[in-house]
């Protein structure tokens, strides 16, 4: 059986270097083409009628005036008569015309007549959701009333963080040509090879009759898998317009409104602990919503989990508004942010440094070592002896600086993925995988793999993703890709290799297990003198190609990937306590990875996720409406993100050891995302001497708080 | 928190501030803080009426051909007055660097540089960019060698989706042509009008810096 195993750290050429991503060039400079670039002389444009409405039935809808329009090639029905709207934003109909222009008048001239009913868009007030809010059982382990009788210290807060979405800045959406004998269907997706067969199952059209290409998708973070309602009816739109192409992205605020969102959190949380720290008790009672479905469950307490007593409730509620999609590392960055607040104001309360009561409770965690070894790298690169003082002694000035840490952990395994790698008897290489790059580096990465294993310059490989007509690769969630295509790609260049061997050994009167390939040359193993070029042992292949395919089987990865990783967080940030505005200094993330395959793309990786965590820790957040049902801020003037002068300093150390090493690529997508929130709120209780309970800490809650420790 | 940059109709008012404190093209607004309502206070300024007063020359409603200069070529269209220029540029001749995001003047993705100036070019109509130097991103590369900002944001990885890159490469050009010498400080300020969800930030503020270096040795070259 052919050795597979990743190169000794020490021998390797490519991997682990830090090579700049491949598609770089094309990307600044304009070139890349992504779904919504789609152009073509006969391109017609589709716009969508939403609904104003949270909640409504439609009694009547009037498309006639819109088909009348000149220029209009078909109008689409989507919601008839009688469909019960459960959320602002849902798909009303669809119109698709000879310009944009012309389809936005068509849109205006639809008449909808909606029975307008009852709705709840806000979920803080948990009473106030009655029978929206169904509670799941208590869960108790030991006995948690004992332990906090026998507490020598308790801590209760109350901690929030609401609803945030997306918002890809390729908003959804895809262009489409129906022909009866085969659609082309160019979306804007995480999931090059499964999405064909998503929107095939839809339409009744055979999905090995449905060509996807994507070149490039702006962003998706867990919120582009699915071929959704607007991939459907823009088939529909194209197959009544004659099946000429038709292109539909959503617009800003339909994409704020209902192309997925993280759910809230909130929780009422009370821990119990000895003098020294050691955590005895823990009790949650916690709510979130993901839209109408509920949804959103965030695994406490988290990390350490092994708290011996414990007494949890969760709500899920039920509230008009868009649905959640999965959300860079569903689920954990709410758990974070809620357990490593209340410890943050445990510590507080103790009089101890927060890191030390981490480090004393390691033993509840499923990787102690790892943490601990973390706790003290990060803090020597945040300063935190120097910078650290105890909760709201920072000095009588109005700007007050703070520290805060906070954990993340995370699977990462690699996802199921083939690969093809085909040598051609001109010395040629192709790799193709039916995957996608969202940003991350896959190209890049997947190149240096195959590169190294044939030693062969990176530029000797032409790379093809981004469509299903190569072989299946799973969609890109979970911080699975780089762990499923690495070891795909690993595969299938070293099946190919082995065939190239067996075809120039005997040429070289040497067995075929006795042959390498180094620096673009066939040699006998650890003797350059006896070998020939890459080039002359692929004309040895006549007229005849060789095609190996490589296949990572996400339950045997065979040593090449694996999952579970934790991670360190720390934030040093400085508020000013007159405008409460809170400013990022300094930024350090220690994170657990594996094997890297390019440190560079991993630290921007880890830089992206840390930044998006800003956005959420100190502005982002989905302004729902009680009083009319919709979302206040669906434009990016007030769905803020934070811009090049809100970051401050951004540090990412990767463990890149051996011991790292050996556990093969692990993904790193989600992980460094996880803890941002949780660090910087705590690192602003650090500074300012009080918690802010809900976050994004913008001014006024930050004021509120300090208020109220002034009363 | 991000200050908003000028549309194209205040521009002027920006070039007046711009020589008060010599540092941002946005220096206006950066003092303007957290979920403020800047950009009303921006663009109705009075600065503004002499401008528009120029280009009042009734057009439309109905579709007129117009003649845009882009990338120091003349190119014939036909567009309603209502189409911006970004709309004009993406559906009309299938020049796509400039990417539509916000659509209203927030993030960026469509800067392009008018007449010397940075543009978003959702913010500027089609029929109003006539008669004037417009510079896209599929304009900046010289005898197919990528610009040296483009080739920065290469270097530093400045980029992941790269759905912003366009935009930001843009800004970063004419941040540069104006501020040949930035500061780091400098580069937070002055480009802090285009907006990334994926998080480049970090290399893009090492891209602008490695620019300015470049682009200054190849001027004393």
């Amino acid at each position: 059986m052919a050795d597979y195993s990743w190169p000794p750290m020490e021998k390797r050429r490519l991997i682990g270097k830090p090579h700049s991503r491949l598609d770089g060039g094309l990307k600044a400079s304009g070139k890349a083409k992504y779904a919504s670039d789609y152009f073509s002389k006969d391109l017609l444009f589709a716009r969508m009628l939403t609904s104003p409405h949270a909640h409504a039935r439609v009694v009547k809808i009037d498309v006639a005036d819109a088909k009348s329009l000149n220029g209009v090639t078909a109008v689409r029905v989507i919601s008839p008569a009688g469909t019960e709207i459960q959320w602002a934003g849902t798909e009303i109909a669809a119109v698709a015309a000879t310009s944009e222009e012309i389809a936005r008048d068509a849109i205006r001239r639809i008449k909808v007549e909606y029975e307008v009913l009852p709705h709840l868009v806000k979920e803080e007030d948990l009473a106030a959701a009655g029978p929206r809010a169904k509670a799941s059982g208590e869960q108790v382990t030991g006995d948690p009333d004992k332990a906090f009788q026998e507490a020598e210290a308790t801590i209760e807060g109350m901690y929030s963080m609401p609803v945030i979405t997306h918002c890809c800045l390729e908003s959804h959406g895809q262009a489409i040509e129906w022909k009866e004998d085969g659609m082309n269907y160019w979306p804007s997706t995480q999931n090059v090879s499964g999405i064909g067969g998503d929107i095939g199952t839809a339409l009744k059209y055979p999905p090995d009759k449905i060509h996807v290409h994507m070149d490039n998708v702006g962003g998706g973070f867990g919120s582009k898998f699915a071929a959704d309602r607007w991939g459907v009816e823009c088939a529909q739109l194209s197959k009544e317009s004659g099946g000429k192409p038709v292109k539909l992205m959503l617009e800003r605020d339909t994409e704020l409104m209902i192309a997925g969102n993280r759910p809230s959190a909130y929780a009422k949380i009370k821990v119990g602990a000895k003098k020294d720290g050691t955590i005895t008790a823990w009790q949650s009672e916690s709510w979130a919503t993901g839209g109408i479905g509920g949804g959103g469950s965030p695994p406490l307490p988290y990390v350490f989990t092994e708290i011996p007593n414990q007494r949890k409730t969760h709500s899920a509620v039920s509230i008009n508004a868009g649905g959640v999609r999965a959300w860079r590392a569903p689920n954990h960055p709410q758990a974070s942010y809620l357990t490593c607040s209340a410890l943050e104001d445990l510590a507080a309360k103790l009089n101890m440094d927060p890191i030390d009561l981490f480090d004393k409770n390691l033993a509840l965690t499923a990787r102690a070592e790892v943490y601990r070894a973390q706790l003290k790298k990060a803090a020597e690169l945040i300063e935190w002896k120097k910078n650290w003082h105890p909760r709201g002694q920072s000095g009588s000035g109005t700007e007050k600086h703070g520290l805060g840490l906070a954990v993340n952990t995370w699977g990462g395994g690699g996802h199921a993925s083939t690969c093809l790698t085909t040598i051609h008897p001109d010395g040629t290489v192709e790799v193709e995988l039916g995957s996608q790059d969202l940003g991350t580096g896959t190209r890049t990465i997947i190149t240096q793999v195959a590169a190294e294993t044939l030693g062969l310059p990176m530029g000797a490989i032409t790379l093809k993703i981004g469509d299903n007509s190569y072989p299946k690769s799973g969609g890109s969630g979970g911080s699975t890709t780089v762990g499923g295509v690495s070891s795909s790609t690993r595969k299938s260049t070293v099946n190919a290799l082995a065939k190239l061997f067996d075809t120039v050994g005997p040429a070289m009167n040497t067995p075929a297990d006795q042959l390498e390939a180094v620096d673009g040359r066939i040699q006998v193993k650890g003797n350059a003198s006896k070998s020939m070029t890459w080039k002359a042992a692929c004309a040895k292949l006549g007229v005849n190609k060789i095609a190996e395919l490589g296949v990572n089987d996400q339950k045997k990865p065979e040593g090449l990937n694996s999952s579970g990783v934790g991670g360190v967080q720390m934030a040093h940030v400085k508020v000013d306590t007159e405008t409460g505005i809170v400013r990022m200094v300094r930024f350090v993330a220690v994170q657990d990875i594996g094997l890297v395959i390019n440190p560079k793309l991993a630290d921007s990786q880890i830089h992206g996720a840390i930044i998006m965590g800003i956005c959420g820790a100190l502005m982002e957040e989905r302004v729902m409406d009680q009083q009319t049902g919709r979302m206040l801020n669906a434009d990016m003037e007030f769905y803020k993100l934070a811009g090049i002068g809100d970051v401050g300093e951004i540090i990412s150390h990767l463990d890149i050891t051996p011991a790292h090493d050996k556990r093969g690529v692990v993904g790193l997508g989600e992980p460094p995302s996880i803890g941002v929130i949780a660090s910087i709120g705590n690192a602003v209780a650090n500074a300012i001497g009080v918690r802010v309970p809900q976050v994004p800490l913008v001014p006024k809650r930050v004021l509120a708080a300090l208020g109220e420790r002034r009363a | 928190m991000s200050a908003k940059p000028p549309s194209s109709e205040n521009e002027s008012n920006v070039s007046k501030k711009r020589k008060s404190n010599g540092v941002s093209r946005r220096g206006f607004l950066s003092g303007v803080g957290v979920g403020s309502g800047a950009l009303g206070a921006g663009v109705l300024g009075s600065t503004v009426l002499p401008e528009t007063a120029e280009a009042a020359t009734q057009v439309g409603p109905a579709a007129v051909p117009i003649t845009l200069r882009i990338n120091g070529k003349p190119v014939n269209l036909t567009v309603e007055p209502r189409v911006t220029l970004l709309d004009a540029l993406r559906n009309r001749l299938d020049i796509t660097g400039a990417k539509r995001v916000c659509d209203r003047g927030t993030c960026g993705a469509c800067t392009t540089i008018m007449n010397g100036k940075v543009v978003y070019s959702c913010t500027v109509l089609a029929v109003d960019a006539q008669g004037k130097d417009i510079q896209t991103i599929e304009g900046i590369a010289t005898n197919g060698k990528l610009h040296p900002v483009s080739t920065a944001f290469v270097n530093n990885d400045g980029q992941q989706c790269g759905y912003c890159t366009p935009g930001f490469v843009m800004a970063v050009k004419g941040f540069l042509d104006r501020h040949p010498d930035p500061t780091y400080e400098d580069v937070e300020k002055g480009l802090g009008g285009n907006l990334c969800r994926c998080g480049t930030y970090v290399g893009v503020r090492k891209a602008a810096l490695e620019a300015a270096k470049e682009m200054k040795g190849a001027r004393r070259g």
